[in-house]
């Protein structure tokens, strides 16, 4: 076997670096994504350190990585989760959709970009980061609060909508009239329901066979991945995208067979995850970013007040005081993973779209948690004013 | 006692409740085994504060330190069941003839026809100890058996 020695050097260095900025991040609880980025971007074609001979892994490893966000994103939902979320704020995720995809479509509209264009800006700011945000909640220590199941249902009806939103998005990319895309996105959906029922009704029998004999991590993980990308390839071969088979692969999981296979994917996803915002950094070229940071940074304050006003509507709908409902709001202001897989879909190839909203998610994965932190916190008492944020613990190790 | 249960979607489950004097507090039982205990200053639920954090080791650790004393209860409720079956507690002394000695040699069922089903150490709890088991002064079995049985045993390791 021949081991290319550029590839092995080049791709070690690159996850050294990565390594080493995701740290930086975690220091300071931001989240590692905007840093991923911004290590494409200075790799790329006319970026400080090409890396020619890693380039075609990057490539892969990105395809596999949206994959992953999915599958684990899928495992992480749960019918009754779902129900309850649909239950309580069916009004905040109406809400939540028309105020925060409109802005994006009509930037998309202003900039002249075709329909495809528009529909995956409209998602990109439209999708909060449950990555993020779910984790900012924790370690901002607002787990009891009583906003805090409003901005979590907000996320998992997000996540559903997803579901219907990938498929439409990658059949009006593929250049389909509007007809077939009516059709991919009532396969998708038919899919998302069949999957759902196929949880619900078989999730068990399903975890049984995925369980059965009792493997140990490596055989779970590889009979999962196996599976799913299968599934994915079929999914993208009928143009309904690898990353929502993927998803409903994850979906239909349920129980401890989705526990176990979460606990074993993991680190994989996020391995191949920074290799996709990576990957993603690359294809655009840091060139492109400067003329359009006017346009993101006016899109990434718009959609910020939106997004605000999204979550002070749900946590006023959980009997939220004001300071809570602005904390739900702020909260919901980060963007992140899945806005970059709606360009990862177009294809980066538009690069004006690609650097927009590659600035646009700098923008507001770094500025969504600072805000939330700072803004309707605990007032700080006198005395331990020299402590800033919330809780002098909140700036702690998370 | 009210808990109210809260759905985290993505998360875990919240638990709040109140206790007598009236503090509200609430476990968050996170999805990853994690748990945080919190409670609500005032009774304003819209702002925790968080007291501590627990991994799930820890968690069991508490429950048994909080569940210890209850053991002894809980099998007394076992023993209701049955009629002339009763369960009680018995604590090794520091002056009695068996501390620092193996349970076996006490030879409490063949004399008694009683049996030692735990041995509550501190925060631990020993599930059905075997005859090795060395007993500490501080020690509390638990023993189930007739009354006669467990006042003999109570003689038997107090000396």
């Amino acid at each position: 076997m021949n081991v290319s020695v550029a590839l092995m050097l080049e791709l070690g260095a690159i996850l050294a670096v990565l390594s080493l900025l995701g740290a930086l991040a975690r220091r300071f609880a931001l989240s590692p994504i905007p840093l991923y980025l911004l290590a494409g971007l200075a790799l790329g074609e006319g970026g400080i350190a090409p890396v020619p001979a890693a380039g075609p892994f990057v490539e892969t490893g990105a395809g596999i990585g949206v994959v992953l966000l999915l599958l684990v994103l899928g495992l992480e939902f749960t019918v009754p989760e779902f129900a309850v979320s649909l239950r309580r704020h069916l009004p905040s995720a109406v809400v939540d959709l028309v105020l925060n995809a409109t802005p994006g479509a009509v930037a998309g509209w202003l900039l002249g970009l075709d329909a495809s264009g528009i529909l995956a800006l409209a998602g990109v700011t439209y999708i909060s980061s449950s990555g993020i945000i779910a984790r900012l909640l924790g370690d901002l220590r607002r787990l009891g609060n009583r906003e805090t199941p409003a901005v979590l249902s907000v996320l998992v009806l997000e996540d559903f909508a997803m579901a219907g939103f990938l498929p439409l998005l990658s059949v009006v990319a593929a250049g389909g009239t509007w007809r077939q895309a009516l059709l991919g996105v009532l396969l998708a959906l038919g899919a998302v329901l069949a999957a759902f029922s196929v949880s619900y009704w078989w999730g068990h029998r399903l975890g049984r066979a995925l369980l059965h004999l009792r493997p140990d991590p490596e055989q779970l993980l590889l009979r999962v991945l196996g599976v799913t990308l299968v599934v994915a390839a079929l999914a993208e071969a009928v143009h309904v995208s690898a990353a929502v088979g993927a998803f409903l692969v994850g979906l239909s999981l349920t129980g401890e067979a989705a526990d176990r296979a979460r606990q074993v994917l993991s680190p994989l996803r996020d391995l191949f995850a920074a290799v996709f915002f990576l990957a993603i950094g690359l294809a655009i070229s840091p060139r492109a970013l400067l003329p359009v940071l006017p346009a993101a940074l006016l899109l990434a304050v718009v959609t910020a007040l939106t997004k605000v006003v999204t979550g002070w509507y749900a946590a006023r709908r959980e009997g939220a005081g004001p300071r809570g409902r602005l904390r739900a709001g702020t909260a919901l202001i980060a963007r992140g993973e899945f806005s970059i897989v709606m360009i990862g879909l177009v294809g980066v190839r538009q690069d004006r779209l690609g650097a927009l909203v590659a600035a646009y998610v700098l923008l507001l994965a770094v500025a969504g948690p600072v805000i939330t932190r700072f803004a309707g916190a605990r007032p700080v008492p006198r005395a331990a004013a020299g402590h800033q944020g919330g809780t002098p613990a909140a700036a702690g190790p998370g | 006692m009210d808990v109210n249960e809260v759905l985290l979607p993505g998360v875990g489950m919240r638990y709040e409740f109140a206790n007598r004097e009236g503090d509200r507090m609430c476990v968050v039982a996170r999805r990853t085994g994690d748990f945080e205990l919190m409670v609500y200053e005032g009774a304003d639920p819209d702002e925790a504060r968080v007291v501590f954090r627990l991994t799930g080791e820890e968690a069991d650790t508490l429950a048994e330190i909080l569940g210890a004393p209850r053991i002894a209860e809980r099998f007394a409720d076992l023993t209701k069941e049955v009629p002339g079956l009763s369960a009680g507690q018995v604590e090794v002394r520091a002056a009695g003839p068996f501390a620092g000695r193996p349970l076996g040699e006490t030879r409490a069922r063949t004399r008694t026809g009683a049996s030692i089903v735990a041995v509550v150490r501190g925060e631990e709890v020993i599930p059905s100890p075997g005859p090795a088991e060395l007993l500490q002064a501080g020690d509390v079995l638990v023993v189930i058996g007739t009354r006669d049985g467990i006042s003999a045993v109570e003689q038997i390791i107090q000396g």
